[in-house]
């Protein structure tokens, strides 16, 4: 079943002097729990696509339905609440809040849905633990390395157990090394919860690692 | 939540908060101390003009204040005095005769306020007996007594027991004089009214001026609470109704000034300084939010709703306020307790207040009314700081603000 149904999807920006076709007729299906990686060369306009698959920006025109609910009818506020209770995003930069332990950024987005302290505090030990952070539960992202940062903006983006997770560049600031465990992670933890997983990616070896690849350019699909 | 994440956005960059934080302390204890100040000032004022120099209400003639002539008299006073002692909230009625006057002493002369009064009556009106330097209150001299002021003494170079003159129009127009001696200097911390008001005994005036048997110009009135002031004058006015019945606001106008008026000007300075500190809030809160435009786009992107987002920036506002406020107030507060016992002397430029009728030495005093006010201007103020970078932060588009560098 396609989770995820895009349709003529366009972004145009307005320049001081021309058009920018940053998204431009892209029409696609993704299936339930598919591991999807978006390649392309800079500016194809991958990370438009996945905004707008996210919610983050309006397009132009098109329709992106997720589950059947499309994004460009709901309101402001309906769509907030539709990624939070829907979508995940892992970003190259782990934009953790630098005040708030690791334990705190995680059990952030269940109190924004609500959920009682008590209830959001074990959801979040539990991923913190699931990407194997559970000693370090109290320590601020400035006392965590480049990796354990993004792990715990992996455990963000997934205790609300997401139907969908986008990642854009999830390993773009992190070494070889290091990468590669946070794609092992990223990997694992969607097949065992069943998240759709969608990354935007320059690096080859993630990108195989998909059941599915997508090619962007000139915000094209080029191939399939 | 939104009021935890804010706390500790607060303390992100502790210095550039706490520069915030006191300079609205600072400015708070600048502004309720001078408030105290001003107040000290003001009440010194207004309780020396009301007990020593006009007291709570006064009685004359319709067309006495006008014309200023003794022939716009007061009958029958002294009944009227026993039926105004029975009025309650009265403790102190005196008749008074008063004529405009020259006294002259062998150097020289001045235009003065004579007044004519019972000198146990005039006790209970007025405290200026209290304020005798040299002498006495109409005691050590048997005839013709008179008090005068510090300063009018010095002007006519006499002490006590010295012997002056006094001249006016008596009841049939004639000009008189009568010799007076000396019994009494008093100094005020108004060095005018000291050179203006020279105090005869009621007798000794009404014989020198011709008046008719219980007549005066003025029935003083005093009373134990202010709270009785317009239930008094009202019952006066009822009482006597071809008289004129004004209380203090209305015969010395800059008494009410100071009483209702100053009030205004004390909130339009604290405004003012609370206006310099909102800038000083609007700028930091917006170099707070440009540095956190990722951040802010991240929460936005995991499900926060502009709506927290705008309370999270009001909260951070408004608890800066808070915190320099409170403190700003309370050391204000607390200087104002200390120096209202201990008083701040002001003697090197004693001669300039006591010639506009202040004492050299304020006695600061708390107006609680303006400092609740106060504080609920502060809370205002935090989240009218809050505003504009509230609404620049809703402006922002997730994705953007997550692209940003």
């Amino acid at each position: 079943m396609s989770i995820i149904k895009i349709k003529d999807l366009h972004k145009v920006y307005d320049g001081t002097q021309v058009e920018v076709h940053a998204v431009n007729g892209v029409t696609l299906n993704i299936e339930e729990g598919e591991f999807t990686a978006l390649v392309g060369p800079s500016g194809s306009g991958k990370t438009t696509l996945m905004n707008m698959l996210g919610g983050l920006d309006r397009p132009t025109s098109g329709q992106v339905l997720i589950n059947g609910t499309d994004l460009s009818k709901l309101k402001d506020s309906d769509l907030i609440d539709f990624r939070l209770h829907h979508i995940g995003f892992v970003f190259q930069f782990h934009h953790l809040l630098p005040e708030f332990t690791a334990l705190e950024n995680v059990l952030m987005p269940c109190l924004i849905g609500g959920i009682s302290m008590a209830e959001a505090r074990h959801k979040a030990e539990v991923i913190l633990t699931d990407v194997g952070l559970g000693d370090r539960l109290r320590h601020k992202p400035g006392e965590l390395s480049g990796g354990e940062q993004q792990r715990v903006a992996i455990a963000r983006s997934m205790v609300m157990t997401p139907r969908l997770l986008l990642a854009d560049e999830p390993t773009g600031n992190l070494d070889t090394e290091t990468g590669e465990r946070i794609q092992e992670l990223l990997l694992t933890l969607s097949a065992t919860k069943g998240t759709t997983l969608i990354v935007v990616t320059h690096n080859i070896v993630l990108a195989n690692r998909m059941s599915h690849i997508i090619g962007l350019r000139d915000g094209m699909i080029y191939e399939a | 939540m939104i009021i935890h994440v804010a706390w500790r956005n607060i303390w992100r960059n502790p210095t550039r908060s706490l520069v915030v934080i006191l300079a609205m302390v600072v400015g708070m204890f600048a502004g309720i101390f001078m408030v105290s100040f001003a107040k000290g000032m003001m009440k010194e004022r207004l309780n020396h003009g009301i007990e020593t120099e006009v007291s709570h209400i006064q009685i004359h003639h319709p067309k006495f204040r006008e014309a200023d002539e003794l022939k716009y008299q007061i009958t029958d006073v002294f009944q009227k005095t026993k039926d105004i002692e029975k009025i309650e909230g009265v403790n102190g009625v005196s008749p008074r005769i008063v004529i405009q006057a020259m006294i002259a002493s062998a150097e020289t002369g001045s235009g003065v306020n004579l007044i004519g009064a019972e000198p146990e009556s005039e006790k209970t009106v007025s405290n200026l007996y209290t304020y005798i330097k040299e002498g006495k209150w109409f005691e050590g001299i048997s005839r013709n007594p008179v008090v005068i002021g510090q300063k009018l003494a010095e002007k006519l170079n006499v002490h006590v027991r010295s012997k002056v003159v006094l001249t006016f129009q008596d009841d049939q127009g004639n000009i008189t004089s009568g010799a007076f001696r000396i019994a009494g200097i008093y100094q005020t911390v108004n060095t005018s009214f000291d050179e203006t008001h020279v105090y005869v005994r009621f007798d000794d005036l009404a014989q020198l001026a011709s008046l008719q048997q219980g007549a005066a110009q003025e029935i003083a009135v005093h009373l134990s609470s202010q709270k009785y002031l317009n239930q008094v004058k009202n019952k006066l006015s009822s009482m006597y109704p071809n008289l004129e019945v004004l209380t203090w606001k209305k015969l010395n106008p800059e008494f009410g000034y100071i009483n209702d008026v100053y009030d205004y000007y004390l909130y339009v300075f604290i405004i003012i300084i609370l206006l310099a500190l909102g800038f000083g809030i609007v700028n930091t809160i917006l170099m707070a939010i440009l540095e956190r435009v990722k951040e802010l786009g991240m929460l936005m992107a995991i499900g926060m709703k502009k709506g927290r987002i705008f309370r999270m920036i009001m909260w951070e506002s408004v608890m800066m306020s808070i915190i320099g406020g409170t403190l700003g107030v309370g050391i204000g507060l607390l200087v104002t307790i200390w120096t209202h016992h201990s008083g701040l002397s002001f003697d090197s430029y004693k001669a300039g207040y006591e010639a506009l009728g202040y004492g050299s030495t304020v006695y600061p005093i708390i107006d609680w009314g303006i400092t609740i006010n106060v504080m609920i201007l502060v809370f205002v103020t935090g989240i009218v700081a809050a505003i504009y970078p509230a609404l620049k932060a809703l402006k922002l588009n997730p994705a953007e603000a997550l692209r940003t560098e």
